[in-house]
């Protein structure tokens, strides 16, 4: 038996995406001092949505300026002030979190019940929270009266782009440090719309700065010597050549890099319960995403069991318009990301490992990819060790919770892990074993504000979320100093 | 009776790696004088191969040492100050060669030392309280987040403060469940070696911490570039060299701790901030089900 959908496409008509938009720089949108303009697409139909300016080194160099301006009234201000301005940032983005959820996915490619579900109630939780900090952090545990940083540049990538903006800007701001924040080429829109918010909630002018653009303008960012803070989330090399750039300067540096999470499923585990969460590992967003649990390690005695019911659970996930309310797995965000995952996954099969994708239709247009696992894989293979960044699975089998800690553990990353057992004496015992940040049992991909999120090992330097996550963007509390 | 002066038995002083005592791999020493100039002894000239063993044997060491319980770790920390205790003339003798202090005020370094490996022996099982916790998510779900080790951190020891200094720099990393491999300070490396006999009779596993002596630059550079070694303490080094190695460091994305612009008075109240440089938050969450919503069940 087989069930049809209706189509049930969420309005477009609740955003209005403008022709062109500029740098927001000191309050006001304005050109790139080079005239440079880029066009931002839909990945699903790769129709043109705006034409944005592109940040060069003068933007970049302008935007800090405007930010150390504002630094000096906006971090005297009272906490309760600042986290009032936050409040209102957090009630707007509410009111204007179905427009956004569409602009997200319009621009993104991402299915709108995650925009509408997950990206935008996180979005607004995150400034709610922040907010509530700005009057209290002499409670943090930082000493009695921690002090901002300064002037925070700020890095963000395309895969969650309006909550990774949460993520860096309300911390930053709750703490009393002034903000550029360059959005990645691909997902331009939503910080823009975002800068409006700034303007309806009264934020200082300078206070935020967004500056779309590609990563020179990132570079050009974090080299910036009146930068003071530096929070990149994205590639792992990237985040390495930024750790290279800071070398020697007193820049605070936050890194949420790469991982290539296991996802750990015993034999006790309830197969069904198991199997959403191994979907909701690996294809949520499309596998864009950095704590994706793209190693499948089950354990042998069930190994087939799990495989069968997996299979049978992704032939009935809906591929296609994001808008679509009915759509589990939208596009990939950009060509250029499609062929990534593309040349990963030959690579896979070059060497040896076993292909087998949901038997579902690729739209003509826009950039797609089907969900697929690999079987037959060894710990050796480049898709067991390589980030993939899409919907992508690597399956590899364990007899015992050792082999099962070992193979997990052996990465250069350390930023998710999954396990998946009724028993909890074992949930805990190889919870503490695995060297990984954040540890999701019987469940996975949950995401809250106060809840730190960061990486061990290559995944990345410092947390974000919670108590943990103001640290970033305060001064060590001690005389010594560290990053 | 003849009254010929006793001749006096001089120590060979050695690394201190995995819990023996070699000397280095390479054989060569350097001459180690008194602040004014009078020689004290040869110490070993660490390569390269002695800092790659001293990772090797921290690494080995890790596992046991981070899953031992935070009690356990604090009573051996302690037993660290009962045997210090025990031989502070030893340590107040050596203390005042290296940094041309009065017997008085180098007594004083050494007290502060062992009263450091106190107070670091009571924060094992009380950081994780302090930096750890319940995060209260918006849903049906468990959330903890606990500090763990980072792994094994290579340490720069303060070149100046020869033992207060160094003590300072260690203990945090270890009482937290890190393994390190120390660079002693290159003009008074002797008292970091002395502590090394300390910590081989004070219940620390071998390997927990490893001391080399040498060139600090020399043995620096293979650690801050070493795949396995997980975090770096720049407190000894200058502007320059740490500028470098944090160039290295970036390579396997080392936790960096940069060496102050001024001098560490380290007498003042260390704080927590040195543990919590090396330490790392883990976040566990399971979902916590429920038991209905048809009322009250307090």
């Amino acid at each position: 038996m087989t069930f049809e959908y209706a189509p049930a496409p969420e309005s477009r008509s609740v955003v209005d995406i403008a022709p062109s938009y500029g740098l927001f720089i000191d309050g006001e949108f304005a050109e790139a001092a080079d005239g440079k303009v880029f066009k931002t697409v839909s990945p699903s139909t790769e129709e043109v949505l705006s034409e944005i300016a592109q940040a060069g080194e003068a933007d970049v160099d302008r935007a800090v300026k405007a930010a150390r301006k504002a630094f000096e009234k906006w971090s005297a201000l009272p906490g309760a002030e600042r986290a009032k301005y936050l409040f209102r940032i957090a009630r707007i983005i509410q009111e204007r979190s179905r427009e956004l959820a569409v602009l997200e996915t319009l621009d993104n490619g991402k299915p709108i019940r995650e925009t509408r579900d997950a990206d935008l109630p996180l979005v607004a939780a995150h400034f709610f929270y922040y907010a509530g900090w700005a009057d209290k952090l002499g409670h943090a545990g930082f000493g009695p009266n921690p002090a901002p940083l300064g002037v925070a540049g700020q890095v963000i990538p395309w895969n969650f782009p309006l909550l990774m903006l949460a993520w860096k800007i309300a911390p930053a701001l709750a703490t009393g440090n002034t903000v550029v924040l360059k959005p990645a080429e691909t997902t331009p829109l939503s910080a823009l719309f975002f800068a409006d918010i700034c303007r309806q909630a009264g934020l200082p002018r300078g206070v935020v700065n967004i500056l779309p653009g590609y990563g020179d303008a990132g570079a050009a960012l974090t080299a910036h010597p009146d930068v003071n803070k530096v929070a990149f989330t994205g590639s792992t090399a990237v985040g390495k050549a930024i750790a290279r750039q800071v070398a020697g300067t007193d820049k605070k540096v936050t890194l949420e890099l790469g991982g290539k999470g296991a996802n750990i499923v015993f034999d006790d585990a309830p197969v069904d319960q198991a199997v959403e969460g191994i979907v909701t590992g690996i294809f949520f967003n499309q596998g864009q995403v950095c704590c994706a649990g793209s190693r499948l390690l089950v354990q042998e005695s069930v190994a087939d069991e799990v495989l069968d019911a997996l299979k049978r659970r992704l032939t009935t996930l809906r591929l296609g318009d994001p808008l679509d309310k009915n759509t589990d797995i939208g596009a990939i965000n950009s060509a250029e990301q499609l062929a990534r995952i593309k040349a990963l996954a030959d690579t896979g099969e070059a060497e040896g490992a076993e292909r087998w994708s949901a038997p579902c239709e690729l739209p003509d247009s826009g950039y797609w990819f089907a969900p697929t696992l690999f079987t037959n894989v060894t710990q050796a293979h480049t898709i067991a060790r390589d980030e993939i960044f899409g919907p992508v699975l690597s399956v590899l089998t364990f007899r015992t919770p050792e082999e099962a800690v070992a193979k997990a553990n052996n990465t250069q990353y350390g930023l998710s892990a999954g396990i998946w057992t009724e028993k909890g004496s074992r949930i805990l015992a190889v919870a503490n074993k695995l060297r990984a940040g954040v540890v999701w049992a019987n469940t996975f991909n949950k995401f809250d504000p106060t809840s730190p999120f960061g990486g061990y090992k290559e995944s990345g330097h410092g947390r974000e979320g919670g108590r943990h996550g103001l640290e970033a963007y305060l001064a060590p509390s001690s005389p010594e100093g560290t990053r | 009776m003849s009254t010929v002066e006793r001749l006096t038995v001089l120590k060979t002083y050695k690394l201190y790696v995995g819990g023996k005592f070699p000397r280095s791999e390479s054989g060569r020493v350097y001459e180690v004088s008194d602040s004014k100039g009078k020689w004290l002894a040869n110490a070993p000239l660490s390569s390269r191969k002695d800092a790659r063993d001293a990772v090797v044997a921290a690494r080995k060491a890790f596992g046991g040492w981070a899953g031992a319980t935070a009690y356990n770790r604090g009573q051996v920390l302690y037993r660290v100050a009962e045997m210090l205790e025990g031989r502070r003339d030893q340590f107040v003798r050596e203390v005042a060669d290296a940094e041309g202090l009065s017997k008085s005020k180098a007594a004083a370094v050494v007290d502060a030392a062992i009263d450091r490996w106190v107070w670091y022996a009571g924060w094992t099982d009380k950081i994780g309280q302090v930096v750890g916790g319940a995060n209260p998510v918006a849903g049906p779900f468990f959330n903890l987040s606990t500090p763990e080790p980072t792994g094994v951190v290579a340490v720069l020891a303060p070149q100046k403060s020869s033992f207060l200094g160094l003590v300072s720099v260690i203990a945090p990393v270890i009482a937290t469940g890190n393994t390190a491999v120390v660079i002693a300070s290159e003009t008074s490396p002797l008292p970091a070696l002395s502590l090394g006999e300390v910590l081989a009779t004070s219940d620390v596993p071998g390997g927990v911490v490893n001391v080399l002596s040498g060139r600090t630059a020399e043995i620096a550079a293979p650690l801050a570039a070493h795949q396995d070694v997980n975090a770096i303490d720049l407190t000894g080094a200058d502007a320059d060299l740490a500028r470098d190695l944090e160039i290295a460091a970036a390579d396997n994305l080392k936790r960096v701790r940069r060496p102050q612009a001024v001098d560490t008075d380290w007498t003042t109240d260390p704080g927590t901030d040195r543990l919590t440089s090396f330490l790392e938050t883990k976040t566990v969450w399971h979902p916590t089900g429920s038991l209905g919503a048809s009322g009250s069940s307090y």
